[in-house]
């Protein structure tokens, strides 16, 4: 049994909530007192029916407002495998919440109403989900009930959004048809679609491969912290705990620690206390170096044959996430992993339309959910790899100095 | 390459171990908030993995708001003894009679409001700029919505509305003086994912988690311990009855459930098997309104 991370774009006209909603309900994640929470919460609004949308709005303001605000992690599992829910809001004004949750998100679900097929929205979520570089995609084409359940109208929209899929270059896509409200092919197969030929939604999500999107080749290992006990019988002990986010070490590997490019061998790897051979992606580790040499937080632990960019000047498709502007020539502190640096704007390239994909031209500064294409100029050569080819390594996040807020998301090129 | 890919519950300790270091890195004066409950009991084991053979670069502490299981406080006691971490208690009795306060009336007057105070306090006293805490998302839809860093002003504040977006695995620490982090390493557990990993790591609990007698009181559907700390009414239902802990907090707010699992794998088995949420059959001081968890940690609670 392994994790399955996913996020679930589109609005609540979508239907996301119910979908969500639906996924947790039909497989028995949602628990008595909750429902009856959401039961009495209903019946004030008269109509009778459940409203599963309630199950996910977590803030006051959201139950008040009937809207999604922030994002909010939802958790059910089967006997195949734990889900993780990122559930964020959909509209424009939400691009950074979507930003967000789709970071850490293996699969994307993209709602998309059957009555108006591939809209805008659809392809900013596209857009977002290819920026962010998440490995599957399900389109679900959703309130199919209310087209009678046609076939012609699944088909064009499949049409439709292909064309989306090739020009982002969205690999991995399936397609199904679903009534988020009645439930058709989210837990079980319905029979009103007998053209479908697919599977149910959640089974989909119970099998998808997800072997292959963890990185076994491109060892990386971020220093967090430096143990040392300091003890008689501990004496010499000097291990480097962090996270191998990437590739595998084996004791007896000849590593460089970037970005002061030392060189060195593993002597010993250590987890939760037990002495192995070998660390892989994405165990916690200490690792330990046949040489004493200064390792400190922030640094990164590589195989000497397969390093990753060290450069001071770096290109980033920037989200910026703040409502106080991005401004050329502004200092930030970025931090990839555990290395902070201090950061400057050197130059905005283009601003990204993130409905139709168009370059705008450079602005001088950006606003709160723009995505930018920016040079950013570190203080010092940071360690990273292109986010398109090793997403752990190559993404970074801007802090405004004087709030401390997490300002932009970066993918660095 | 004979890689085996790690299973749902090594995924989820490696997370977590991630994060107890990324404290350990980035804060100057953290704690580790431990109650001897089940999740702060993985929270140490977890810490052990994090840091052994060094020391915890953090004290335990515990505000103890003296309406504790015992059974609980020993075993908090000697845990720290056993692991030979410091551990720091701080009392909301003290709290009360220093400052003044106001103590809940009624039945099962509750400290759970008050025990903010303490924490407070304790964090202050000790300057502490993070707090790790073993709350999960999957106990309640406002916790569902926090941040695995969430900042609190110097307040113990949380506002829903302004917090930081976290991407990747990336934390970001970063605060300005008297300001604090609350940190929740089993954010992504779920209350299964805890017992299952109790059964797997074979990790030791306090036996109020396992099938006793119990002398309780019957009220409104739950079972309530009896104790000093709850006002009995002649006309109140008292029997002794085979039940277990699901959770565990204060005596006056905590309900026992009627079981016989006297094992991990019987407690499982039950788990699996129910139909309420843990916080819905356990805690009396969920029910007050719809947003209680939301209005309390807006005011500090954790």
């Amino acid at each position: 049994m392994d994790i399955l991370r996913f996020i679930t774009a589109g609005s609540v006209d979508d239907g996301k909530s119910t979908l969500i909603g639906r996924l947790l309900y039909d497989s028995k994640s949602i628990m008595i007192d909750h429902l009856e929470a959401i039961e009495k919460q209903s019946k004030n609004k008269d109509d009778g029916e459940i409203d599963l949308a309630l199950l996910t709005d977590g803030l006051r303001a959201e139950r008040e407002q009937g809207i999604t605000i922030d994002v909010a992690y939802k958790y059910f599992s089967t006997p195949k495998r734990k889900f993780i829910i990122a559930d964020a809001p959909g509209h424009i004004q939400y691009t950074r919440n979507m930003v967000t949750g789709a970071s850490n998100s293996d699969l994307a679900i993209i709602l998309v109403d059957a009555r108006h097929g591939v809209i805008e929205q659809t392809r900013r979520h596209s857009i977002i989900t290819s920026l962010l570089n998440i490995p599957h995609v399900i389109i679900a084409i959703n309130k199919m009930d209310l087209v009678e359940y046609s076939q012609d109208v699944y088909n064009n929209i499949v049409i439709d959004y292909a064309k989306v899929a090739e020009t982002l270059g969205l690999k991995d896509i399936t397609y199904i048809p679903i009534s988020a409200l009645n439930g058709d092919n989210i837990v079980d197969k319905s029979d009103k679609y007998p053209w479908y030929e697919g599977r149910s939604l959640l089974d989909i999500l119970e099998t998808v491969e997800l072997a292959n999107d963890i990185n076994y080749n491109d060892p990386r290992f971020p220093v967090q912290y430096v143990i040392r006990p300091q003890t008689e019988e501990l004496h010499d002990y000097r291990g480097y705990a962090g996270k191998v986010i990437s590739g595998v070490y084996k004791v007896g590997d000849k590593v460089v620690v970037q970005p002061a490019g030392i060189e060195s061998t593993i002597s010993t790897i250590e987890i939760a206390g037990k002495e192995v051979a070998e660390a892989f992606a994405p165990q916690s580790a200490i690792l330990h170096l046949k040489d004493k040499i200064d390792i400190s937080r922030g640094d990164i632990i590589v195989n000497k044959n397969n390093q990753p960019r060290v450069e001071n000047e770096l290109e980033v498709l920037l989200c910026w996430m703040a409502n106080k502007p991005l401004v050329v020539g502004s200092k930030y502190l970025l931090q990839i992993n555990s290395r902070v640096v201090r950061a400057v704007i050197k130059d905005i390239e283009y601003k990204l339309n993130v409905n139709s994909l168009e370059k705008e031209p450079a602005p001088d500064q950006a606003s709160l959910n723009d995505i930018i294409k920016a040079t950013i100029k570190t203080a010092s050569p940071i360690p990273f790899d292109s986010y398109k080819k090793l997403r752990v390594n190559g993404g970074a996040i801007l802090i405004d100095e004087t709030s401390n807020v997490t300002v932009g998301a970066c993918m660095i090129q | 390459m004979s890689l085996q890919r790690l299973d749902y519950l090594e995924q989820l300790e490696s997370e977590s171990i991630h994060i107890f270091r990324e404290v350990a890195g980035q804060f100057e004066r953290p704690a580790l908030l431990f109650s001897g409950g089940k999740d702060s009991i993985v929270m140490v084991h977890l810490a052990l993995k994090a840091f052994r053979p060094g020391k915890f670069p953090f004290p335990l502490v515990h505000i103890d708001t003296g309406h504790n299981f015992q059974e609980a406080l020993d075993f908090r006691d000697n845990m720290a003894k056993s692991i030979g971490e410091k551990l720091i208690v701080r009392n909301v009795e003290d709290t009360i009679k220093a400052k003044n306060l106001t103590e809940q009336k009624g039945k099962f007057a509750s400290r759970n409001a008050l025990q903010t105070f303490t924490l407070l306090d304790t964090i202050e006293e000790f300057k502490f700029d993070a707090c790790i805490g073993g709350a999960r998302r999957d106990e309640e839809k406002a916790r569902a919505k926090e941040r695995i860093f969430s900042v609190r002003d110097e307040f113990g504040q949380w506002d829903p509305k302004l917090q930081r977006p976290e991407l990747w695995n990336t934390y970001n620490g970063k605060i300005n003086k008297g300001e604090n982090v609350r940190v929740f390493p089993i954010s992504n557990w779920t209350e299964l994912d805890i017992w299952n990993y109790i059964r797997r790591e074979k990790i030791e609990l306090p036996s109020i988690y396992f099938s006793h007698d119990r002398e309780v009181l019957e009220y409104q559907g739950q079972y309530i311990a009896t104790s000093k700390f709850i006002q009995i009414d002649p006309t109140d239902k008292i029997s002794v009855k085979k039940v277990r802990y699901r959770t565990v907090g204060d005596m006056t707010c905590t309900a026992a459930v009627e079981s016989s699992a006297s094992t991990l794998d019987d407690i499982i088995t039950e788990i699996i098997a129910t139909k309420t949420s843990e916080r819905g059959e356990t805690r009396i001081d969920d029910r007050v309104s719809e947003a209680a968890m939301e209005d309390r940690k807006k005011n500090g609670y954790f």
